[in-house]
């Protein structure tokens, strides 16, 4: 009876056309099917997020070394880019200026506290020679002192026994930068009429024989004046010392090294004192160079163009330079019989 | 046996001077080991060795530096002389003695050095009063480390030897 009945009600269509039974059926079983895939899910996520934190622990572990050994790798990459940005910066430099030079890097500092001196990694192996100006991208280091075949040591400007002609680069007011020990430099000998202000730039003027002509020293921190004479005008660096790693020496032979011989003179030329005429080309060089160099500031300013441009007068120094007495680097003594100014020393 | 560590220490603090310290000390802070082995030497053996000591060591640091090569060696052997003494005849036990030591005999040791500058005719300059105290400062505080670390090392050795045979038993 009931299976008569069944088969009757199984073969009853619904209004969309589908088995009566067929529906019902599948109504009652797709209850059962959420209700266990809603238990299986439960059950899953519960594994999921509970009974396999084990392995997430681990991964995560996992991740965090891998996140620390690429954190490792970025720096050493970012030391690496930092170091070809530094390299770049002297090639830059050395492609900038004319003259002929090679980089060296610091190898290590001076002995004692109150000298201030570096050593560089080469010598005389390289062509170094004594007096050799060494110079960085934010401007003059200082000079060689004593190279040995395969090291140097490179006397900073700031060394109390160091001194460098300096130019105020807007008044051209010209002065003797001198090492104090200290941080700062002091500039010496500066006329008492000459304009300075704080923050002018000073640059190397180049009748020193060693530094080439152009290149920054500093700007002026400190300007004390009693009277009409200036009683101490101090000077910022340009180059933080303390940082530096690579520097270029400058390999041009100066005045003072090589007496230079112009290439295309008749050798009975070459041997006939040539004193005179320097003397008599040197006023006229002298009074020539402000004039060559009035844009200087602007162009300093402006671009680092200034710096390429600034090495050419000295290519040239050289000539009229030959004779000169031995620059007031070498030898403080002899500038107190200068014109010095009022209290101008401590 | 003993000279050849003190010259050992000598090259040590050198190597250390020239190498570590341009990255550690800046501006008006610096510091001078080889000053600071002089007078760790001085009071360890005594006013010979601290002369002795100065005047190799300055020596060597003179001719590394630009400067005049005997005035630093002069100035670190009356240095070691004068602080070898005060070893020996007051109690320097302690760190505060021991910092007043060091921090006095590197004042002395500018000092001396100065003069001696001014004397032999060397470019005047102005006394760097920042920079001397930061110098002494910073010795001061080096040596006493030194002190601390040299006794504290022997101790510790001992120490873990006594560890082991406990163990051991």
């Amino acid at each position: 009876m009931l299976g008569h009945v069944i088969l009757i009600s199984a073969q009853v269509n619904s209004r969309s056309g589908v088995s009566l039974l067929e529906s019902v059926t599948f109504g009652a079983f797709s209850e059962v099917q959420r209700t266990s895939s809603s238990g299986f899910s439960s059950v899953r996520n519960v594994w999921n997020r509970y009974v396999r934190l084990r392995h997430v622990e681990a991964e995560n572990a996992s991740l965090k070394r891998e996140l620390d050994d690429v954190k490792v790798q970025l720096q050493e990459r970012r030391a690496l880019a930092d170091r070809a940005r530094g390299l770049q910066t002297l090639l830059d430099l050395r492609d900038r200026s004319n003259l002929q030079t090679t980089a060296a890097e610091i190898i290590a500092s001076s002995a004692s506290p109150d000298f201030r001196t570096l050593t560089i990694d080469k010598g005389t192996l390289y062509g170094l020679q004594s007096d050799m100006a060494v110079i960085a991208p934010g401007g003059v280091v200082g000079r060689i002192v004593i190279p040995t075949l395969r090291a140097s040591k490179v006397q900073l400007l700031i060394d109390r026994n160091a001194a460098i002609g300096a130019l105020i680069e807007r008044s051209r007011a010209q002065g003797v930068a001198m090492g104090s020990g200290d941080p700062r430099l002091r500039l010496e000998y500066v006329s008492e009429t000459a304009d300075v202000v704080v923050g002018d730039l000073v640059v190397t003027s180049g009748i020193d024989g060693i530094f080439p002509k152009g290149f920054t020293i500093g700007s002026v921190d400190a300007v004390e004046k009693s009277g009409p004479s200036y009683k101490r005008i101090t000077i910022k660096p340009a180059v933080d010392f303390s940082s530096l790693e690579e520097v270029l020496v400058v390999l041009t032979p100066t005045p003072i090294h090589q007496p230079a011989e112009p290439k295309n003179q008749p050798a009975e030329l070459k041997n006939q004192p040539e004193e005179p005429k320097h003397q008599a080309e040197e006023p006229k060089r002298q009074a020539d160079a402000p004039k060559s160099q009035v844009d200087a500031p602007k162009r300093q300013a402006d671009t680092p163009k200034h710096q390429a441009e600034a090495p050419k007068p000295q290519a040239e120094a050289p000539k009229p330079q030959a004779e000169e007495p031995k620059p007031q680097t070498e030898e403080p003594k002899p500038q107190p019989e200068e014109p010095r100014p009022e209290g101008g020393r401590e | 046996m003993k000279a050849a560590g003190i010259l050992l220490a000598i090259v040590l603090a050198l190597a250390l001077q020239t190498t570590i310290a341009r990255y550690v000390a800046r501006g008006t802070i610096a510091v001078d080991l080889v000053l600071v082995v002089v007078v760790y030497v001085a009071l360890m053996s005594g006013s010979v060795a601290g002369l002795l000591t100065g005047t190799v060591a300055g020596l060597i640091q003179d001719s590394l530096s630009t400067g005049l090569i005997g005035i630093g060696g002069l100035a670190k052997s009356i240095v070691g002389y004068v602080a070898g003494i005060v070893g020996t005849q007051f109690i320097v036990t302690q760190p505060l003695p021991r910092f007043l030591v060091f921090f006095v005999a590197t004042i002395a040791h500018q000092a001396i050095t100065l003069g001696l500058s001014v004397v032999l005719g060397e470019r005047p300059f102005g006394i760097p009063y920042a920079a001397i105290a930061g110098e002494a400062l910073a010795n001061a505080v080096v040596g006493v480390a030194a002190f601390q670390l040299m006794e504290l090392l022997p101790g510790a050795v001992e120490r873990r030897r006594m560890g082991k045979s406990r163990l051991r038993r």
